[in-house]
């Protein structure tokens, strides 16, 4: 509370506690705590943030995806009117260096830029565009160096070095079984994977206000706000007490806020004016502002028996990280560890490399390096069983993973793995009709008119894929919860305090429910994601409803322990639990109000709660316990193509997914829409085109995201197979649609046109282009 | 320059507009009218929808000057103006239920899109709301969501005006 007091005042827009009474238990579907501001217009986003004394910083980046800084002359855009300060690295504080896993990226270039869109100076104005205006005046003088932009080549010895120590990131071997055997069926794919964006719809944005102390609050859009404040600790010279977040309002996320964007620059320059400074990128600074999912090339081979039964496998996969490692080297462990799918291998052999280059920096985005791996590992996969004449679903079901089979980094499964099951039962789902008849809208091409179905060929594809939840390797992976029980108006109230980023997925609503179902209470407050309590770790790898839901818990079950000892005392009587507002015996029998138990004194208990460790995997064998929970899932895709003009129409996008226990089994289903139309997005139409390093599509008008045209309806089968060792039996929700639906996709139009299309997103080129 | 428009149903004047401002900027940083969203500022996705004289447009490619003397409504005004604060009009309020808002960033463009379909065809077909929404972005829901909320709010509004 000491924190508060030294802050100077809010902005508008600042988060206020998510207060609403809907009730709700976990296994029950409330209404999100914050919907009703949000369908009004009122619920404050960081890019809404205002404050009356406030200015606007912007971000001047490299043009050039290689060069050495000669010269800066800040001189011109400092003397424009309405301009408070241009900083370059030179005014940096503390340590110029941030990044997530190593600190390889300057906030602001020093020397020597390695990637277009580089941050190299900033500008703070009072109004944006004289801001811009002014950053355009800054003077850089760069001289061009070679640019690393092919990741095969980036690993030659010879390769100009991106980074002194040179162009490898993460060089992952698994080595597991016979490393010699030979098998009666082999087949062989090499398959690429285009730079995928998580497209988020909030732009970067936030609120960097200089404190009294000296300090700064930062007001952001963020995922894991201990790590954005320790690494602008370190840029600024300041202990974490004086570097203060908030979670802003957030428009989703999907891994790409797990870097910093603009919070450490928009600190610098609150810092240096002492005045609040705002920062909102537009869509294009956001395509150069935020990390990318990897592009990949991967070659995979299988060697099996001739009834398809495997014998072994064997990947090469290479990651291009870009210019920065961000979270290249995880990247890496899961592509690795993970990379050859759901599947029992008897040998296995996998070299997964991550490198740098001088193209955009890649890093988190929505099933982290299992999504491309995943259209290899189920390309292949289709191919073996046409190898062996077996069922595409025959094929999955005979090799599929079952609880107790051993992974190919030799760890045990010990919980749920149904992937025949999951086959089996998208397999099993009704089909659309066969001919969608002659409404336009319903072809490839739409209401364009470019086909009234001549020329349009059906498919069908499957896939199953698997993914781990929560942090992995080894990671030290928990989660904070400080929860309070007292009395507010004559009636027991929770107040629920993590620092867990809520992103648009539902974890405020979830954290609610949990503090009903343990505290048997009606009203639950969620206080502002903040700084004040422990960190939450990171919204991402499908983590928080296990590991913050898990925190929640625990720290829900130390309020209630206190509690019951309280009122066992004065009632003199054992075993007791909290329900509906009262303290009630085993059998049922109310023995006291929750209120009177209560009184004047509040209950509050933080717990920092983890989930099983993990371990690191053995440097040569890549054999270890890698990861604490996999999730699996499966897609049927049904499209129609035009195969003359390689136009697409996704026609049914059905899927089955394990969740474990569906905490909210409402929001489980808007995961599963909104990650399978991102896996979709991959297959047909999202990527970033790069060319020598740059980038040639920066906004919505040439890098495209599906639509509500291109997103077919979708039959969605929940299983609930609880996971023993998962609070409730949760299991994460949010990635693995994103992985199965994009490879299904690609199968259906592989199956559609007989072209092997080993390339995605697959463009109506590809399709027409080879059709001949 | 000064620009007065009538935003919700009051008057608005403002001062000192640079004339490479959009309505959408001025909507959100001179009149404390934020609902209106910023995802893209190229025209591209949506979220910045609102009614300029009863038509929907988007408000990053309409030049602050040309909203002078107009009638603007945006996210903010679409609820019926009775002074309670959770007062919804049907079409957020089936948004809110159908579990259509996930960020919510692309909100507030599609309930100004899905309330001037309803105004326009009470009883939209589902190719028809595709239609009618194929502007606006959505990267968290799958749309599927979307589609359920503008079936029930049709039938929320069936007999009442929109
Ligand atoms: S912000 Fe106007 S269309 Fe995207
Ligand atoms: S709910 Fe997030 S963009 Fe639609």
């Amino acid at each position: 509370m000491s924190q508060m007091s030294t802050r100077t005042k809010q902005p508008v827009g600042a988060p206020t506690s998510a207060t609403n009474t809907e009730s709700g238990r976990i296994g029950d579907s409330p209404l999100r705590p914050d919907g009703t501001l949000k369908v009004t217009g009122e619920f404050a986003y960081a890019s809404d943030l205002w404050m009356d004394d406030m200015i606007w910083g912007v971000t001047l980046r490299s043009p050039h995806p290689h060069a050495r800084i000669r010269s800066i002359d800040i001189g011109p855009a400092l003397a424009t009117p309405g301009v408070y300060a241009v900083l370059t690295a030179d005014d940096i504080p503390g340590r110029n260096a941030v990044g997530l896993e190593f600190d390889d990226q300057p906030a602001l270039a020093t020397g020597v830029v390695r990637y277009q869109g580089e941050p190299v100076a900033l500008v703070a104005a009072d109004h944006p565009e004289i801001a811009r205006q002014a950053a355009k005046k800054v003077v850089v003088d760069y001289e061009l160096l070679p640019v690393v932009s092919d990741s095969r080549a980036a690993l030659e010895p010879d390769s100009p070095k991106v980074h002194d120590g040179g162009n490898l990131v993460r060089h992952l071997k698994i080595r597991k079984g016979d490393q010699s055997v030979k098998a009666p069926v082999v087949v062989s794919t090499d398959f690429e994977v285009g730079m995928q964006d998580q497209a988020f719809l909030g732009p970067e944005s936030g609120l960097a206000v200089p404190a009294e102390d000296g300090g700064v609050d930062l007001y952001v859009a963020t995922q894991w706000l201990h790590v954005d404040q320790k690494q602008i600790c370190n840029v600024l010279g300041l202990p974490p007490e004086k570097v203060r977040l908030t979670l802003a309002g957030v428009g989703g996320a999907f891994g790409g806020r797990e870097d910093l964007s603009m919070h450490v620059h928009a600190c610098l320059l609150a810092m240096h004016t002492g005045k609040p400074v705002k920062m909102v990128y537009n869509r294009e600074e956001s395509f150069f502002g935020h990390v990318h999912r990897h592009p990949a090339r991967m070659r995979f081979e299988y060697g099996a028996q001739p009834d398809g039964r495997l014998v072994y496998g064997k990947a090469e996969i290479i990651f291009d990280g870009g210019a920065y490692a961000s979270s290249t080297a995880a990247v890496v462990g899961n592509g690795g560890t993970l990379g050859m799918g759901p599947y029992v291998f008897p040998s296995v052999t996998v070299d997964c490399y991550g490198v740098y280059t001088n193209n955009p920096p890649c890093g988190a985005m929505r099933g982290f390096g299992c999504v491309q791996a995943a259209f290899a590992h189920e390309s292949l996969m289709d191919e073996l069983a046409d190898a062996v004449g077996a069922s595409r679903i025959g094929v999955r079901e005979l090799n599929g993973m079952t609880e107790g089979a051993e992974n190919i980094t030799g760890q045990v499964i010990d919980s749920a793995a149904p992937v025949a099951e999951l086959i089996r039962k998208v397999a099993e789902l009704p089909l659309p009709p066969a001919d969608t008849g002659s409404d336009l809208r319903s072809m490839p091409g739409g209401v364009a008119n470019t086909t009234h179905g001549e020329g349009v060929r059906r498919g069908v594809g499957y896939a199953v894929t698997y993914k781990n939840i929560g942090f992995s390797e080894g990671f030290d992976d928990y989660s904070t919860a400080r929860v309070r029980l007292e009395v507010v108006n004559h009636e027991p109230v929770a107040t629920v305090h993590t620092a867990a980023a809520e992103v648009g997925q539902g974890l405020i609503t979830i954290e609610q429910q949990i503090a009903r179902t343990e505290l048997g209470v009606q009203r639950v407050v969620v206080h502002p994601k903040d700084t004040s309590v422990g960190s939450g770790g990171s919204t991402s790898a499908s983590r928080q409803t296990y590991v913050t839901g898990g925190a929640v818990k625990a720290a829900c079950e130390a309020v209630r322990r206190t509690v019951l000892a309280r009122a066992a005392r004065t009632l003199g009587a054992e075993d007791l639990v909290l329900d509906g507002g009262k303290v009630v015996s085993r059998s049922g029998e109310v023995l006291a109000d929750l209120v009177d138990v209560l009184g004047e004194v509040p209950v509050e208990e933080t717990v920092e709660w983890r989930h099983r460790p993990t371990e690191a995997i053995d440097p040569e064998t890549g054999q270890g316990n890698a990861h604490v929970q996999y999730a699996f899932s499966a897609h049927r895709a049904v499209v129609d193509v035009d195969v003359e003009l390689g136009l697409v129409k996704v026609v049914a996008l059905d899927t089955a997914q394990d969740v474990g226990r569906a905490l909210n089994p409402a929001a489980v289903i808007g995961q599963i829409q909104g990650g399978s139309a991102q896996g979709m997005g991959l297959a047909l139409m999202e990527e970033i085109i790069v060319s020598d390093g740059h980038i040639r599509n920066p906004s919505f008008t040439d890098y495209l995201i599906p639509t509500i045209l291109d997103m077919p309806p979708m039959q969605i089968e929940v299983l609930e197979y609880a996971d023993p060792h998962a609070p409730y039996g949760v299991r994460g929700v949010g990635e693995p649609p994103t992985i199965s639906s994009g490879p299904a996709v690609a199968a259906a139009i592989r199956q559609a046109t007989g072209l092997p299309l080993r390339r995605v997103p697959i463009r109506p080129e590809h399709i027409a282009g080879l059709v001949e | 320059m000064r620009i007065t428009t009538t935003v919700n149903g009051d008057r608005q004047d403002v001062d000192d507009v640079w004339e490479g401002e959009s309505l959408l900027y001025v909507l959100r940083e001179r009149m404390g009218l934020p609902g209106s969203k910023n995802a893209c500022e190229q025209g591209e996705c949506g979220s910045c929808t609102v009614y300029l004289d009863g038509t929907p447009v988007c408000a990053c490619l309409v030049a602050a000057g040309q909203a002078q003397g107009r009638d603007v409504v945006t996210v903010e005004g679409l609820a019926p103006d009775t002074g309670q604060h959770d007062d919804l009009h049907p079409v957020q309020q089936a948004f809110l239920e159908c579990g259509a808002v996930q960020c919510g960033f692309c909100t507030p463009g599609l309930l100004v899109a899905s309330h001037d379909l309803l105004r326009r065809n009470p009883h939209p077909s589902d190719p028809e709301i595709r239609e009618a929404l194929a502007g606006n972005l959505c990267r968290c829901t799958g749309y599927e969501k979307i589609l359920d909320a503008v079936r029930v709010a049709a039938d929320k509004l069936d007999g009442a005006p929109a």
